[in-house]
């Protein structure tokens, strides 16, 4: 078995674009790819692509080129993109092929996202009564958590305003002004405790990523760096997740916690190894928990650790460099993709204003959705 | 007391003699795990009721009307409480809060059932479960 290596990487900006479809994000995000690393889409032997609501990624074929590229489409909610990324990385390592693409993108409506219960196994009453949608969930379990351990809402406006300020320094970001952290505790709630701009929004963009394996990766001399683990994982007993009408009194750990454990064994690394993060940051209040839950820190001591900056881009352990989920919108094919894109970018030295310092090693991934799934990758220069 | 309206669901609850609300959930017979809502496999889940009286959980204000649909509401709206209620040692069960001012809410305060009308977009109403603040815990 090969290790796998990703040896390119192109992104459509996030945000809106009015002009363009999200399958044609897609093609762009293939194109800027393939030109940066000097390669033809009839270089491709095979494709892993998805979005959750913009469209079926195979048909970028008839733009791409009629090559009869093996194209798998990758349709699993948010973890889309970390789905199509574990369908690569398997394929190479395999043996099957040893040069493809992965590709993520996606196009939403403005405004909170509207699922039907019976497409997630639901009766209709849980939504009629307006009990069904996402941010009730983050918000309440961010909630549970401030209480229980002690975080408040100045850390909450802390965590945002890191996003804003790292998405002024950030190409593909969507919201690239500052905002300072009185302003996001002022603004309008949304789902109390978490205001407006502790809120990620429902946006548009495209991530593609080229995978090769070793012997490819050397011949072809580009800035590569080394898949050291993709892992996703479904939600164990006992988990608290999205659209839950009930949860189980006897309490369990997260879907991210099995992820994130699988990923550190496939790697051989552990939490304290891990020099730059980009976590699922749905809201400020994901963040904070994701940061325990992924193993950097013990519950309650993130409320130390924002204080003292040490997620900060000059900090010990940046988290969400390019400003997150927060920053750049969330098109739910495309994010998982993009904080693997980011730590392409950020351990190639290729991040521009944004670059951590030091010369990162060891970069950390982590994508979380409905219904309670998440992608874990880790990625090594 | 006056007639109910018809309920949203009529597998997730019955009404007492006092006109009380009685939550339903299914019991998984080999393993003893609680579910709700009851799921309809009669052989694997019995139904049982759950207690009416439980500790707030965790809770949030929504202030802004949800998506239609599916979210089936009136027109016109008003921010409302939600919260999950942990009942005893059973199961913690997610639904409208009532009985307080929006910013009366917190986590372990003691909490009771109760039905209250809920108005649909076209003005008919339905009976629904919701938690109030009330006595005891864990009951």
């Amino acid at each position: 078995m090969t290790d796998v290596f990703i040896i390119g990487a192109g992104i459509h900006p996030f945000g809106r674009t009015p002009e363009r479809t999200g399958l044609q994000q897609g093609v762009y995000a293939v194109r800027q790819a393939l030109a940066e690393a000097g390669l033809d889409w009839r270089d491709m032997q095979f494709a892993y692509g998805g979005s959750d609501a913009a469209g079926k990624a195979d048909t970028m074929v008839s733009e791409l080129g009629l090559t009869g590229i093996q194209f798998i489409n990758v349709a699993n909610g948010c973890a889309t993109g970390g789905s199509a990324m574990f369908g690569a990385y398997a394929t190479i390592k395999s043996g099957e092929f040893d040069l493809g693409i992965a590709i993520g993108f996606d196009k939403h409506p403005r405004g909170a996202f509207d699922p039907k219960p019976a497409e997630w196994g639901l009766p209709d009453w849980y939504g009629e009564t307006g009990l069904m949608l996402t941010t009730q969930f983050f918000a309440m379990k961010i909630q549970r958590y401030m209480a229980t351990y002690g975080i408040t809402s100045e850390t909450l406006a802390a965590v945002a305003e890191k996003a804003y300020a790292n998405g002024v320094l950030t190409d593909h970001a969507w919201r690239r002004e500052a905002v300072d952290a009185e302003t996001i505790l002022n603004a309008t709630m949304v789902s109390d405790p978490l205001t407006k701009f502790m809120f990620c929004a429902p946006a548009e963009g495209a991530v593609a990523l080229i995978f090769a394996s070793e012997k490819r990766a050397r011949q072809l001399g580009l800035p590569t760096v080394r898949l050291r683990a993709a892992a996703v994982r479904s939600r164990p007993p006992g988990s608290f997740e999205v659209f839950a009408p009930a949860l189980d009194i006897t309490r369990g750990p997260s879907p991210t916690v099995i992820a994130s454990r699988a990923a550190y064994e496939m790697a051989g690394v552990a939490p304290e190894d891990i020099q730059v993060a980009q976590l699922q940051d749905t809201e400020s209040g994901a963040e904070i928990m994701h940061m325990a839950e992924n193993g950097f820190c013990a519950d309650g001591d993130q409320q130390a650790w924002i204080a003292e900056g040490r997620t900060r881009i000059d900090g010990r352990l940046p988290v969400n460099t390019d400003g997150g989920c927060l920053a750049c919108g969330e098109p739910i094919g495309a994010s998982g993709l993009r904080q693997v894109y980011e730590n392409y970018r950020q351990l190639t030295g290729q991040a521009g204003a944004r670059q951590v310092p030091g010369s990162p090693r060891l970069g950390y991934s982590h994508v979380y959705g409905a219904p309670g799934v998440s992608a874990v990758a880790i990625v090594e220069r | 007391m006056s007639e109910m309206p018809p309920p949203i669901d009529p597998q997730l609850f019955r009404l007492a003699a006092d006109g009380s609300p009685i939550l339903l959930a299914g019991r998984d017979r080999d393993t003893g795990r609680i579910a709700f809502p009851p799921p309809a496999d009669n052989e694997r889940f019995e139904t049982i009721a759950l207690p009416r009286h439980g500790r707030l959980w965790s809770w949030t204000i929504q202030r802004f009307r949800p998506k239609s649909p599916p979210y089936a509401g009136p027109e016109a709206f008003e921010p409302y409480a939600v919260g999950y209620v942990a009942l005893g040692d059973t199961i913690i069960i997610e639904g409208r809060l009532t009985g307080a001012a929006l910013d009366g809410y917190r986590i372990d305060m003691p909490m009771e059932l109760v039905a209250i009308a809920f108005t649909m977009a076209d003005g008919s109403t339905r009976t629904t479960f919701a938690f109030a603040p009330g006595a005891g815990g864990g009951q």
